[in-house]
């Protein structure tokens, strides 16, 4: 890669201690973001898209056991004590979730937390400051009359609009990277537009990296500039994003995209039967018990990504099915 | 054509809804459905669209009068509904059945899916071996006929899905409500789902009004579609030519918004774009209740209301300016 990323993942792992055993969330990702750009992560269901972010994060329970490295900059996420977390989150990487209203609070003003965010970074900024700062921020997020809009509580916000004061909270301090895990996903398509919008005009003009994960392949196929396709916790598909759309090689990307209802075809391809347990994934590759071609092989190693065509696919088989596509 | 099996004229739902402000009480009406008519065709799939607060799944229940309709006619196979008494109401409930969004929340965890299926038949008392009939059914949605001794925990939200589906056909019925159906499943189980439905559709003659917010499976399963727009139905026709020549300016924003799999396509496309949010049923704009979001709207949609009008194409648009549409927004961009 040409720059340094924003946010550079390595083989990280992450497993739930439960009563049942352990479930292995995440079984080794890696990945890097550049600057000003959107990856898109997408996976259905349990594939460990969301996990793998919280645990970069720092915000999961003290049953998950993370592994591996996760690097902003110089700084060690993995393994890192609360302070340093507590400096790089907001800071150097922000998140936003799918309920934006569990996120805020409901009894302090929209801007007032805001203005907190702006200043659990900016520790000499006064209060007035930073209070001019946030109605900015809402502002740039294109909340309408931002500042009595700033007066108001969350309830008084419709469900966009609080998506927006999320990403202006996420966005108070410049960060490098922003995790938008399904941003849209409980919105109206036609206000899913609009935040949307709001994702990649912050992109072009802060550049900041976007790591973009959903469900939605339609998403998917607006906002990603590269797109990591994961399942039952690896990634088994990376490409940029008109090679994953147009020329993929994983049987499970092109599962996933063959059952999208398209225009005239009178039968959708479902892929047969479900996600694996993560109590006890399959050995070799996760996918095979699903997948039309798998052979005795597959039972074999976990594949990793290699590079087929246009992707980097983790199928043993890629090679001969390609010439099946 | 066959005699329609369901049609709904002039449905209306209001709710009150309560709030205190101190000690003083305010009742205020919340306008959930206005005047709705539509018609299910006997064997045909009419597809609902629209946002949330749009009213779709209130016209859903008031149709089975699972919510009392405010006002309006809901006629199932040319016997008024509305008003009927409920001993009446309950001996046509077999012939109508409902499948719900969740699954999970729509089955008893502490009943085995057997005995799920074959509460509809206890309830109205059918005669024969329930356990073989439970067999059957859940032969026909896809599972073996040894799930019926499990508990829904034990299965996957499509396999919940196709319990859901097996107890909604228990009881034979003729017209089935299906409520955001697989709008909870992933997409490589929501096909098979959307599949099955298709084919029990064939086999047994059933008719759907199948209600969803994603516009791409709606265009797939339904041979006409409705539009709803905060309590009203702003725009019905055949699937095809909805999606391809829709004349009304919501519908065209609608699916101008919602992003296709395909990068190419969505990176040349042009948007419209609708500013704010679907404004409050409690007080709904005069005139066309879309004009405060409407890129044409005029100065006669704050004064007087579109009519639900067919032009002649067998495609009733609420729009006063129908005509024009496909002209100021250009050409259709279709999900």
């Amino acid at each position: 890669m040409s720059t340094e990323s924003a946010l550079s993942i390595r083989d990280l792992r992450v497993t739930f201690k439960t009563l049942l055993g352990n479930v292995q969330a995440v079984r080794g990702v890696s990945l890097d973001v550049q600057p000003g750009e959107v990856l898109g992560v997408v996976g259905e269901s349990g594939s460990g898209k969301s996990v793998s972010f919280l645990a970069v994060m720092g915000l999961l329970g003290r049953n998950a056991v993370i592994e591996g490295s996760a690097k902003v900059g110089d700084t060690e996420l993995v393994g890192a004590n609360q302070r340093t977390l507590r400096k790089v989150r907001g800071n150097n990487v922000a998140m936003i979730f799918q309920d934006p209203l569990s996120a805020l609070n409901p009894v302090h003003r929209v801007g007032a937390q805001v203005a907190e965010m702006v200043l659990a970074h900016h520790h000499g900024m006064s209060k007035d400051d930073a209070a001019k700062r946030a109605v900015e921020l809402l502002d740039i997020v294109g909340i309408p009359q931002p500042e009595q809009r700033a007066r108001q509580y969350a309830h008084e916000f419709s469900g966009g609009m609080r998506q927006r004061v999320m990403i202006a909270m996420a966005i108070a301090n410049d960060p490098k990277v922003l995790i938008a895990d399904e941003p849209t996903t409980a919105l109206d398509v036609t206000v899913q537009a609009q935040i949307l919008e709001v994702i990649d005009r912050i992109r072009k003009e802060m550049g900041t990296a976007v790591v973009l994960i959903t469900h939605d392949l339609g998403v998917v196929a607006r906002m990603a500039d590269r797109v990591q396709v994961m399942y039952a916790g690896r990634v088994v598909e990376r490409a940029d994003v008109h090679s994953l759309f147009h020329q993929s090689d994983h049987p499970y990307t092109r599962g996933l995209l063959a059952s999208q209802p398209t225009l005239g075809r009178e039968r959708l391809s479902p892929i047969p039967g479900a996600p694996p347990n993560m109590l006890q994934p399959p050995s070799g590759c996760a996918f095979r018990v699903r997948c039309a071609h798998a052979a005795p092989e597959c039972a074999g190693d976990v594949p990793e990504l290699i590079q087929v065509r246009r992707t980097e696919t983790a199928c043993v088989r890629a090679q001969e099915l390609e010439a099946l596509v | 054509m066959t005699a329609p099996v369901v049609e709904v004229a002039n449905l209306t739902k209001e709710f009150t809804v309560k709030s205190s402000h101190g000690l003083r009480v305010i009742r205020r009406t919340v306008h959930a459905v206005s005047d709705v008519s539509l018609t299910v065709p006997s064997g045909k799939t009419v597809g609902l669209v629209g946002e949330s607060g749009s009213g779709k799944t209130t016209v859903g229940r008031c149709i089975l009068r699972l919510i009392e309709p405010t006002a309006g006619s809901v006629k199932f196979q040319g016997t008024e509904l509305v008003g009927l008494p409920a001993k009446d109401l309950r001996k046509l409930r077999r012939s109508m059945q409902i499948v719900f969004q969740d699954p999970y929340a729509s089955l008893d965890p502490k009943m085995t899916i057997g005995a799920s299926i074959a509460e509809p038949l206890q309830i109205q008392k059918v005669e024969g071996n329930h356990q073989d009939r439970v067999a059957e059914l859940l032969e026909l949605v896809g599972l073996a006929p040894d799930h019926a001794r499990r508990f829904p925990h034990e299965f996957s939200g499509g396999q919940r899905q196709r319990v859901g589906v097996a107890r909604a056909l228990a009881l034979n019925p003729s017209f089935i409500v299906l409520d955001e159906p697989v709008s909870a499943l992933d997409v490589s189980i929501q096909a098979g789902v959307v599949n099955l439905l298709q084919d029990l559709q064939e086999q047994l003659g059933l008719s759907y009004l199948f209600i969803a917010h994603d516009l791409s499976v709606v265009r797939h399963i339904s041979d006409s579609v409705a539009v709803m727009y905060l309590g009203k139905v702003v725009e019905v026709g055949p699937a095809e030519e909805l999606y391809s020549a829709s004349a009304h300016p919501y519908t065209r924003a609608l699916l101008s918004a919602v992003p296709q799999a395909d990068p190419i396509v969505e990176r040349e496309r042009q948007r419209i774009m609708l500013q704010g949010e679907v404004p409050s049923p409690i007080n709904p704009p005069s005139g066309c209740r879309f004009r405060t979001r409407c890129p044409m709207a005029q100065e006669i949609c704050s004064v007087e209301e579109p009519a639900l009008i067919d032009r002649g194409q067998g495609h009733p648009v609420a729009c006063h300016f129908a005509e024009a549409v496909a002209v100021t927004l250009g050409s259709n961009v279709s999900a």
